[in-house]
């Protein structure tokens, strides 16, 4: 009877460690953000790994009923073009708020055949989705909206996106930037909004057009867009792990 | 009574999930402190109404937001509003050391469930029996931790009921719920498994479950911490950590 317990909690061991193994083998961590020795990161990059590893990539984020719908509060930047918000601002989206945005255009470029710049137009000619999903926030709140707007999918291939593209890149007027990998960029509820609850996006969230990542926390989600870039290689494109966040935010 | 010293194995998880467990109290603390407003529901935000707040920071109640603009396609009552205010925010370490130590406690959590499991521990030394299961004897038990003289404890795992009912609740009942909750927050985790979203009645409510667990669990160290020291401190700590094993 005894020997039989021993055994049992030796292989229960035994089985726990080869599964964690398995995890750490499951070929992920070829591309792994950078973690710069801090034992944080490296906590980051093992939720990536898991996460990618053990959840389904084709999974749409939980949608909701338009009932469901909440107030919005925009946070961080709110107003590029106002030259009193030192941090945010910018000329050039100064600019193009006073025509109300007639003349903005996405600038794609890097790792694509055909780079150049999409107008609004451009973008509405390929086709749209809408969805109303949540946007989760890192401090702790989170609010649900519908978005209309290009799936990023479609950009990148109607940009001819090249074999060796590993990462997306996406810029804003308001000095802020993120960057996502191919399985969330290629995700089909990751947009380029332009239509927030049937009207154009409002200015504090955004407009003319943003990014909406639904499977990580909202700061992905970069406002204001100006330029979209797509490399072979790691970038961090808001110093998120250099300013002491994680990159990858699936929780 | 054959011989009753903690197992090896009980002594390793033990001393982990503690560590894991001050760092996730901590770090959860931080995290709360830069929202400290819970809701019950799908979402909530400073927008909408909470269930209650706790002034645990300067963004308590800071109405920093510019004149709310109404989505007027929406009827009216769901309105923008834009944050002026500088909030407190240190979630860039709080956030990764929250799920570093996460992962420390559920892996170590897991491998002590099934250990516990399949070594007959949780039948042996936690589960109260049919015999001394009753309620005049949990009473017993129960008043008995209030007298000057508590029931000195063992060098191991020979428990009283009161004390296996709450181990077998915070084991089986308390932290699976704060993991859970935990999960039900994370966009990714809820888009493959939706059904948590359902269980916890929306990801807001999630996360006040996800407190509240937490509070029960810090409850319970507490408690556990005054009877270490009614029951004989020194020896209780050599016991759960290097005292000589059987």
């Amino acid at each position: 009877m005894k020997k039989n317990q021993h055994i049992s909690r030796r292989r229960a061991i035994f089985t726990g460690l080869s599964s964690a193994g398995a995890l750490l083998l499951s070929g992920c961590f070829k591309k792994l953000p950078p973690t710069y020795g801090s034992i944080l990161r490296m906590g980051d990059d093992f939720t990536y790994m898991a996460q990618r590893g053990l959840l389904s990539q084709r999974a749409l984020a939980v949608e909701y009923p338009k009932s469901d719908i909440t107030s919005f509060p925009a946070t961080g930047n709110y107003n590029p073009g106002d030259p009193a918000l030192k941090a945010s601002y910018n000329k050039e989206y100064q600019q193009l708020q006073a025509n109300n945005f007639k003349d903005w255009a996405l600038t794609i470029e890097g790792s694509v055949a055909k780079p150049g710049k999409y107008t609004m137009a451009d973008l509405l000619k390929l086709s749209q989705r809408t969805q109303v999903t949540r946007h989760t926030c890192e401090e702790g709140w989170s609010a649900i909206a519908e978005w209309t707007g290009t799936p990023l999918a479609l950009l990148l291939q109607s940009a001819g996106i090249l074999p060796n593209a590993r990462f997306v890149s996406l810029y804003g007027y308001d000095n802020y930037a993120e960057s996502i990998d191919l399985l969330d960029a290629f995700h089909p509820q990751t947009i380029l909004a332009h239509t927030m609850n049937g009207q154009p996006l409002p200015l504090e969230h955004g407009a003319p057009v943003r990014l909406r990542v639904e499977t990580q926390i909202g700061y992905k989600s970069v406002k204001y867009l100006q330029r979209i870039v797509v490399t072979d290689k790691f970038v961090d494109a808001a110093d998120d792990i250099k300013g002491g966040w994680s990159w990858y935010n699936g929780i | 009574m054959q011989n009753l010293r903690h197992q090896r194995w009980v002594k390793a998880t033990h001393f982990i999930i503690t560590l894991s467990f001050l760092a996730l109290t901590v770090s959860g603390f931080v995290i709360l402190m830069s929202h400290p407003r819970l809701y019950w529901g799908q979402a909530g935000n400073d927008l909408t109404p909470a269930l209650f707040e706790l002034p645990i920071s300067r963004n308590y109640q800071h109405h920093g937001f510019t004149k709310p603009i109404p989505f007027t396609h929406l009827g009216g009552t769901v309105v923008s509003a834009a944050r002026t205010y500088d909030i407190f925010n240190q979630n860039g370490w709080g956030r990764s050391s929250h799920f570093l130590a996460a992962w420390f406690l559920v892996i170590t959590g897991l491998l002590y469930f099934i250990t516990g499991w399949f070594s007959g521990h949780f039948r042996r030394n936690l589960l109260p029996g049919a015999k001394t299961f009753s309620f005049r004897l949990a009473l017993t038990d129960f008043r008995s931790h209030f007298r000057k003289q508590p029931p000195a404890a063992g060098k191991g795992p020979q428990y009283g009921l009161l004390q296996r009912v709450t181990y077998l609740v915070v084991i089986f009942f308390l932290f699976p719920l704060v993991i859970l909750t935990g999960f039900t927050m994370s966009p990714a985790i809820t888009a493959s498994y939706p059904f948590l979203i359902k269980m916890f009645f929306g990801e807001e409510s999630a996360r006040t479950i996800h407190f509240f667990a937490a509070s029960a669990l810090l409850l319970f160290l507490l408690v556990h911490l005054v009877m270490i020291i009614r029951t004989g401190f020194k020896q209780n700590i050599l016991a759960i950590t290097f005292g000589k094993p059987a």
